[in-house]
């Protein structure tokens, strides 16, 4: 029998989840690399180690936590010994040995050894009934034991305490949760929420002793513990005490072995430790002088090892920002960054003791670095957002305190409290998922990212407007295993690790004009990427590079392809333009004969001032087109990432209070845009004087009309987010309306991502960044507004090119006789 | 089984698709991949039915452009965690003419 090429070989010791996330995320990347072997001292597969304290509530059991069944590592190929403490690192020979003489040898070997909760050096220590919190056998022994016993004692007011102390009153016992700290949660909380949780806690039936040392423990007549003897004498009864005082990595047998380590497994950026064929992940390591205890940035260096596994050689750890999550039902808590504020920082707070809200914001050189929310926290991951993105503040200053949703989210704004919500509440309107089917998505498939709860559930799926609130579900479910990437960071799809900056620079940079040469340059993972990157990339190529790169068809959706709308039953919607919302008997004549020609079953006056013909075959749209075309009518882009319509009043030319001439400057505004693709839609208003009856306050670019000139408004949107548009500057002239308006859309076009609407782009960049380049910079503007005008010019109509360049035929069907 | 020439391989862009129309049975959708592969499904999603033909071919999948769920053009399965199955049908490329098998 010929034997397979030899593969080499790597050993993982610790199978945890930052050890198995690893082998996870290689073989994403390079399945076929290694043989591997996993060793775990723990008799189960891995399962989530986060999920323990719902296990310990009784809200979920063991079954439903284990993250990756042993059929798992079947159908990998995985060599997985349960059990097996590995005792000894051979590194001359790589060889790794088991307690029980089992022996591996390894061309490469990953430690992910994680850690142990730390034991109080007292008298006592050892007695049955005192035990750490960290594993099932823990979880189990105390859950054995809230069953035969009393009296609990929880020493440690850390997370993980609060989380135990929490679960073994949920199983019946009479809980005190001692504390060495002057607060509770000192690490994540400043003292007035500390002293909230405290109390809603107390509320929920625990005990408290705060700044108390424990002495010893006191051994019961049955050898059990019996009691906790404090420093100033106090005695109290204890049937089980959990220490939750925390955790220390678990080095020592790297340390045996001879690697570099102090406190931990010291690793550098590739999370290498000093012998280069062993790498560390997890809770064991020590980078750059920090031990994380929070699976997010674990998961993190899970990425950056499985890459260097790979021999990619790409990406480097260089640390992670926290955020805290209480996984206590019915008790909404954030914290994040520097919460405790000190020399050089400001603070913003709002504090209504009675409403049981607190928030607090730190500030630095106008970027928000830190913050702790207590009863309402749904802009947690706003805020953290906004943190690690150490995007400049000083715009919303003002109102940041009220949250990212002060203005609307219609159909959202009552339902902030993510954890007070019941499990039937509707989260996600246009998918109908409620919050229970979100949270059991996240437990049972064991979701960590939105994405994978979009996957799943379908919850923010469609119009994304409760991303947030979904965010926050996810946080407050997983706790601290929930952080947001940058958003220059998150990669476009599952194709890359890119972002869309990356790409954007890449396109710009290094000159690709073709979707083929962006999947070389930055080697993406799939051979012609998918339905969200290339219509991405398209529109990257074609706005970066007008007239040059060529626009690929099948990377378009395709309403952008048919040149309409697809409606539910598969036929179509045509829209004719009606430049600024002007039609004429003659138009109106030839849209009626068409409708009539073609069986338009419903004809429709759309919001944008035009008129919809809905329920079109395909094979007519060619022949609905060239009839249009006839009579002067060309595409409306109602389909379109691109410029749809220009709405106007009657202004000055009929109205009695108008000021500027409305229908001319849109007609104007409109021509100009004509066949302008963007990120996102575009729509623009005109309003003749600042009774506004346009609604230019909630278009991307509004424009209203007084009697010194005109006043332009940027950033609205009447849709998903409600947004009221923010005043940009005031013009004198039309040629200035169109300069100006034109240079900011040409920047929006550059700099915003695709699918970002004009709103969410200036939320991110932020309105004074806008303002410089297109207020004060008046080369940069002209500039901008040439690069417009240049890429616009000799728009075609797509229905007419459509109609006569494009092979017809593709939208006719083939017909097969019986 | 009667192979049924359909239209030359050119005739279906690639990474695009062309409607076949039953006069029973509804419409089949034959795709072409980056490849020149070609597969023929069902033109009718498992989700609420909307026309894969329409959808964006990328690898051996398509989006159904009514509400993103991926079908693996090779088995008719949409792709996890969504679940359901589209109808296959049998279809062969000889010397640039497609045909299929009815």
């Amino acid at each position: 029998m010929s034997k397979p090429l030899v593969k080499p070989r790597l050993v993982l010791i610790g199978n945890g989840m930052a050890g198995v996330r690893t082998i996870e995320e290689l073989l994403k990347i390079k399945p076929d690399h290694y043989d591997i072997t996993i060793f775990g001292a723990e008799p189960h597969p891995n399962y989530n180690r986060i999920l323990l304290s719902p296990v310990l509530a009784g809200e979920m059991t063991i079954q439903e936590i284990v993250l990756n069944e042993l059929d798992w590592y079947k159908a990998h190929g995985i060599t997985l010994h349960t059990g097996k403490q590995v005792v000894k690192i051979d590194r001359v020979n790589r060889k790794v040995i088991a307690d029980d003489g089992t022996e591996e040898y390894y061309d490469r070997l990953l430690i992910a050894t994680g850690s142990t909760p730390f034991m109080l050096p007292i008298p006592g220590n050892d007695l049955p009934g005192v035990i750490g919190y960290r594993d099932i056998k823990d979880t189990d022994e105390m859950i054995e034991a809230a069953r035969l016993h009393k009296h609990a004692v929880v020493i440690g007011g850390g997370l993980l305490g609060l989380e135990a102390a929490n679960g073994l009153k949920l199983r019946g016992m009479d809980v005190t949760v001692v504390h060495i700290g002057p607060w509770l949660l000192e690490r994540q909380l400043d003292e007035v929420a500390g002293k909230m949780l405290q109390k809603s806690l107390e509320d929920k039936g625990l005990k408290f002793l705060l700044q108390k040392q424990t002495e010893m423990l006191v051994q019961g007549e049955s050898g059990r513990v019996a009691a906790v003897r404090f420093k100033d004498g106090m005695q109290i009864p204890a049937d089980l005490v959990v220490m939750a005082a925390g955790i220390r990595p678990n080095y020592a047998l790297a340390e045996q072995s001879g690697i570099y380590c102090n406190r931990g497994i010291v690793v550098n950026d590739t999370m290498q430790t000093y012998d280069p064929k062993i790498y560390a992940v997890g809770e064991c390591v020590s980078h750059r002088g920090i031990a994380y205890g929070l699976v997010a940035p674990l998961f993190e260096q899970a990425k950056v090892a499985a890459n260097h596994l790979a021999n990619y050689g790409i990406g480097r750890y260089t640390g992670s920002v926290t955020s805290t999550k209480l996984k206590v039902t019915g008790i909404d808590l954030f914290s994040a960054g520097d919460y405790m504020g000190g020399e050089g920082t400001e603070e913003i707070l709002l504090n209504d003791p009675h409403g049981g809200v607190y928030k607090k914001l730190v500030i630095k050189d106008n970027k928000l670095v830190g913050g702790v929310m207590y009863g309402d926290t749904a802009d947690g991951p706003w805020y953290f957002q906004l943190l690690k993105d150490g995007r400049d503040i000083h715009d919303i200053r003002d109102s940041l305190i009220f949250g990212q949703s002060l203005v609307g989210d219609v159909g959202h704004a009552g339902n902030s409290k993510a954890a007070m919500m019941a499990d039937s509440a509707e989260v996600c309107g246009c998918n109908g998922v409620t919050k229970g089917t979100i949270v059991k998505a996240i437990k049972e498939q064991g979701l960590f990212t939105l994405d994978e709860v979009k996957k799943h559930t379908k919850a923010a799926s469609s119009c994304g407007s409760c991303a947030g609130l979904v965010e926050q579900i996810l946080a407050s479910t997983i706790g601290g295993a929930y952080t947001p990437a940058a958003s220059d960071k998150k990669p476009v799809c599952a194709c890359t690790d890119h972002s869309h900056k990356d790409v954007r620079t890449a396109i710009r940079e290094r000159h690709l004009t073709s979707k083929e040469a962006v999947f070389a340059a930055l080697e993406w993972k799939t051979p012609n990427g998918c339905e969200k990157c290339r219509p991405a990339i398209n529109y990257y190529l074609i706005s970066t590079w007008p007239h040059e790169a060529k626009d690929d068809p099948q990377s378009r959706f395709i309403n952008e392809r048919a040149h309409a709308n697809i409606q539910k039953d598969g036929t179509y919607s045509v829209v004719p333009r009606m430049w600024g919302g002007l039609t004429t008997p003659a138009e109106l004549r030839a849209i009626a004969d068409a409708a009539e020609k073609y069986n338009v079953p419903t004809v429709k006056v759309t919001g944008g001032q035009r008129i919809d013909l809905l329920g079109i075959r395909k094979e007519d749209l060619p022949g609905i087109w060239a009839d249009l075309n006839a009579a002067g009518m060309v595409s409306g882009h109602a389909y379109g990432k691109s410029i749809r319509t220009v709405k106007t009043c009657v202004g000055k030319e009929h109205c009695r209070f108008g000021t500027q001439l409305a229908m001319d400057m849109g007609v104007k505004l409109e021509k100009m845009l004509f066949d302008m693709y963007a990120p996102h839609k575009v729509k623009l208003a005109v309003s003749g004087c600042p009774r506004n009856c346009a609604e230019a306050g909630i278009k991307d670019v509004g424009v209203i009309g007084v009697d010194s000139g005109y006043e332009l408004y940027v950033g609205g949107n009447g849709g998903i987010k409600t947004e009221v548009a923010q005043f940009l500057c005031k013009v004198t002239s039309d040629e200035d309306v169109m300069e100006y308006s034109g240079a900011f859309l040409e920047l929006y076009r550059q700099e915003g991502w695709y699918l970002e609407r004009t709103c969410h782009w200036l939320e991110r960049v932020g309105l004074d960044y806008v303002k410089g380049r297109i207020v004060e910079d008046d080369e940069g503007r002209k500039a901008l507004y040439a690069q417009l005008r240049a890429a616009l010019k000799d728009a075609k109509d797509p229905w007419a090119s459509s109609r006569e360049a494009q092979p017809v035929k593709q939208f006719i069907p083939i017909k097969l006789e019986a | 089984m009667d192979w049924k020439l359909i239209c030359k391989l050119d005739d279906i862009p690639p990474l695009g698709s062309r409607v076949v129309q039953r006069v029973s049975g509804g419409d089949i959708a034959i795709f072409r991949t980056s490849d020149d592969a070609v597969f023929a499904l069902h033109d009718k999603c498992p989700h609420k039915g909307g026309p894969l033909s329409q959808g964006i071919v990328h690898g051996r999948k398509v989006t159904c452009p009514l509400h993103g769920w991926n079908i693996g053009l090779e088995d008719g399965q949409a792709v996890a965690p969504d679940v359901g199955s589209c109808g296959q049908f049998a279809v062969k490329v000889e010397a640039g003419e497609v045909f299929l098998a009815v």
